[in-house]
């Protein structure tokens, strides 16, 4: 019997009154699933990402949505938002906030979406990733029970951002969670959507996520995923992005906690002036694993995509980043850059990472770098020449670091949380918010 | 304030210093001078505390105390700031925040409360004028994109703010124009006081006409062959090195 067969059987009798429809879907997922297996070592896209700890795993579906008002308070930002919120998978209507939604904009749970406007959203739901691109796509398939839908009407521009919350609790037992989100962006509507994954400490849960976002002519979407599962949750994502004519879509792929995890993060650019922004930042210490693998599809002349990734490794954490841009035949006049830029803040952190450019089109412009580098020692010195101890000047330059990216954020909150979350690692002493405070008040002067 | 007995110091298995003995008293300005290879950048690198530099004996004391044993930040926190020859860029980290950090650390170490962030922008804001230096500055990373006169400036406005007891400068005058050195030099010189001292290392006597010196030192092949007053470095500017040396083996 094959792990993932097992895996599959474990679930028993669950999904036992479905339509007739859901049923096949499942069970496409689930033979597909079968027939791939977890993916090993063997599988280049997972070379250096040992999954199992998830195939070993013993994990049940949930039933409850339970989470105090405090224990999500302590997980989530208090942003001025619509918000969904899945906790180990499963909605909270207690916790939701998405009353009073403009004209023109649906956010609502993947069940209702389905029940209600089951014509609109059957055929989109899975359509950029189904039981192929991956095991963990077909799991997610099989497996699904929840998620979010979010819909944005022609020309509306959503006036605050949309947040989507998953809570990883901490449980007696593992959990594992199959969402999806579906975001589909309607011509030059505008939008931002946060999915945010928090963990309570000691919440050791999987999650399997797959998300998907379509951005119809001159759309423009930002996109955060900002990871912060405890140092024991599993994570799994695959966001697939598919983009008309004259949208642009970035996305801030933000990793700071889990033990292991994957991000798939995929674009295709299928006509003239669509853009793909791609920021990333991943945080790790401890024995911490973080892959990310990115993919730009350049399907259409004059498409443009940017990307920058940075990592900072500590202790004896592991990193991925794999990145690659397609150029199809025919796709003239492209342009298409990659960065990535990593940080090993000990000696025994590991980072492997490999862009790969494939064009098939001779007008373009393409260039990929990448670094990987220790802190600056001379900097450390000049540093501590003006009494700065050396934990302290290793931080600031960390944070320093990680501020290519961060700047480019344009959430506030984000951006404080994310810096907070590096800096935190600093000693208490100097207070790095009162900095940032200073360094505001200047700019006002 | 400051004494160095006897120092000896070796750098990749070669000798640089060979014996330099030093006492500077506060309320004094020194300078030391001499030509390239003499050790010059050496004693002011060994005193803040840089790597690579072997002490193979004497002695360095500050106030008494053993430097040596000393931390690099805990050499700066008992007042000793070495403005750099070279000074080196720190992209991402913004004069603001290396300024702000910098000040807490010596308040905390003289167990005083931090500066509340109104009070703090004002010293700055006062001191980056007299260095005449745009409030931009502040904004800008450490040094990042500065030309070398920029980055001098910035070096004395960190010890305007910092305000050490010793305060070394490593060849403050290389790399700049004539308008930027009387800046530089009035900022040295609004330091001058009678608790504080200061060390110039430096290979020319151009900056002395600025900053006048107390004490002269030559420093030739790792010792200090001869100390004068400031007249002894216009003799340097005439007649050059080598009758100093000459004088020193007759």
């Amino acid at each position: 019997m094959s792990a993932a067969h097992a895996f599959l059987q474990r679930l028993g009798e669950r999904f036992s009154d479905e339509p007739t429809w859901v049923t096949a879907r499942r069970q496409a997922g689930a033979a597909r699933f079968e027939a791939l297996g977890f993916p090993t070592k063997r599988d280049e896209a997972w070379k250096y990402t040992d999954v199992r700890r998830i195939a070993e795993g013993e994990f049940a579906l949930t039933d409850d949505a339970e989470l105090s008002a405090s224990r999500f308070e302590a997980l989530s930002m208090p942003l001025d938002a619509y918000r969904l919120v899945f906790v180990d998978g499963v909605f909270s209507t207690a916790l939701s906030d998405v009353e009073a939604l403009p004209e023109g904009i649906s956010i609502e749970p993947l069940t209702t979406a389905m029940r209600t406007n089951h014509e609109a959203i059957g055929g989109a739901i899975g359509r950029l990733a189904g039981v192929d691109f991956s095991p963990f796509t077909a799991l997610n398939v099989a497996l699904s029970e929840e998620g979010a839908v979010v819909r944005i009407g022609q020309g509306v521009v959503v006036d605050k951002p949309i947040y989507v919350v998953f809570a990883s609790r901490a449980n007696e037992a593992p959990r594992m969670s199959h969402p999806r989100v579906l975001v589909m962006a309607g011509a030059r509507s505008q939008a931002t959507v946060i999915e945010h994954y928090a963990g309570e400490t000691g919440a050791a849960n999987f999650t399997n996520v797959v998300s998907e976002v379509m951005l119809e002519r001159g759309a423009i979407v930002d996109h955060y995923k900002l990871q912060e599962a405890s140092s024991e949750d599993l994570h799994v994502a695959s966001i697939h992005v598919e983009q008309a004519c004259d949208s642009r879509f970035t996305s801030f792929n933000l990793n700071l906690g889990g033990a292991l995890v994957r991000t798939d993060l995929v674009t295709d650019l299928n006509a003239q002036g669509a853009e793909a922004n791609y920021n990333g930042l991943f945080f790790v210490q401890g024995r911490q694993h973080v892959d990310n693998h990115t993919l730009v599809n350049h399907n259409a002349p004059q498409t443009f995509s940017n990307e920058n990734y940075k990592g900072i490794l500590n202790d004896r954490a592991r990193g991925v980043f794999n990145g690659k841009v397609i150029v199809k035949r025919d796709s003239q006049q492209i342009e298409a850059y990659q960065n990535n830029a990593n940080l090993l803040l000990s000696d025994r952190a590991e980072i492997d990472t490999k862009p790969e450019l494939e064009i098939y089109a001779d007008d373009v412009k393409c260039s990929h770098g990448t670094t990987t580098g220790q802190l600056d020692e001379e900097a450390v010195f000049a540093l501590r020449t003006r009494g700065i101890d050396e934990q302290m000047a290793r931080g600031l330059l960390t944070l320093a670091f990680a501020g290519e990216v961060m700047d480019q954020v344009r959430l506030p909150a984000i951006a404080e949380r994310v810096e907070r979350a590096v800096a935190g690692k600093l000693p208490e002493r100097f207070n790095l918010a009162d900095l940032v405070e200073v360094s505001d008040a200047l700019q006002e002067a | 304030m400051l004494e160095v007995k006897d120092l000896h110091v070796t750098v990749e298995g070669s000798e640089i210093l060979k014996g330099l003995s030093l006492t500077i008293n506060p309320g004094e300005v020194h300078a030391l001078m001499g030509p390239n290879g003499a050790g010059k950048s050496t004693l002011s690198a060994v005193i803040a505390g840089k790597d690579g530099y072997e002490v193979t004996s004497g002695q360095i004391l500050f106030e008494g105390q053993d430097l040596l044993e000393m931390e690099i930040e805990e050499r700066a926190l008992a007042g000793i700031l070495l403005g750099f020859q070279y000074p080196v860029e720190i992209p991402g980290v913004k004069n603001i925040y290396l300024l702000k950090a910098a000040l807490n650390a010596q308040r905390e170490a003289r167990g005083e409360k931090e500066l509340p962030a109104p009070e703090f922008m004002k010293l700055v804001r006062e001191k980056l004028s007299f260095m005449k230096m745009d409030g931009s500055f502040l904004q800008r990373a450490v040094n990042e994109g500065f030309s070398g006169g920029e980055k001098k400036r910035n070096e004395i406005l960190q010890m305007l703010v910092l305000q050490p007891k010793l305060a070394m400068l490593d060849e403050i005058d290389s790399g700049l124009d004539i308008d930027a050195m009387k800046i530089v030099a009035e900022g040295v010189n609004s330091l001058r006081s009678q608790d504080r001292a200061i060390l110039m290392v430096t290979h020319y006597q151009r900056l002395l006409e600025h900053i006048v010196p107390d004490h002269v030192h030559v420093l030739v092949d790792g010792r200090i062959v001869k100390s004068g007053d400031k007249n002894l470095a216009h003799e340097l500017e005439t007649r050059g090195y080598e009758w100093v040396l000459e004088e020193s083996v007759a």
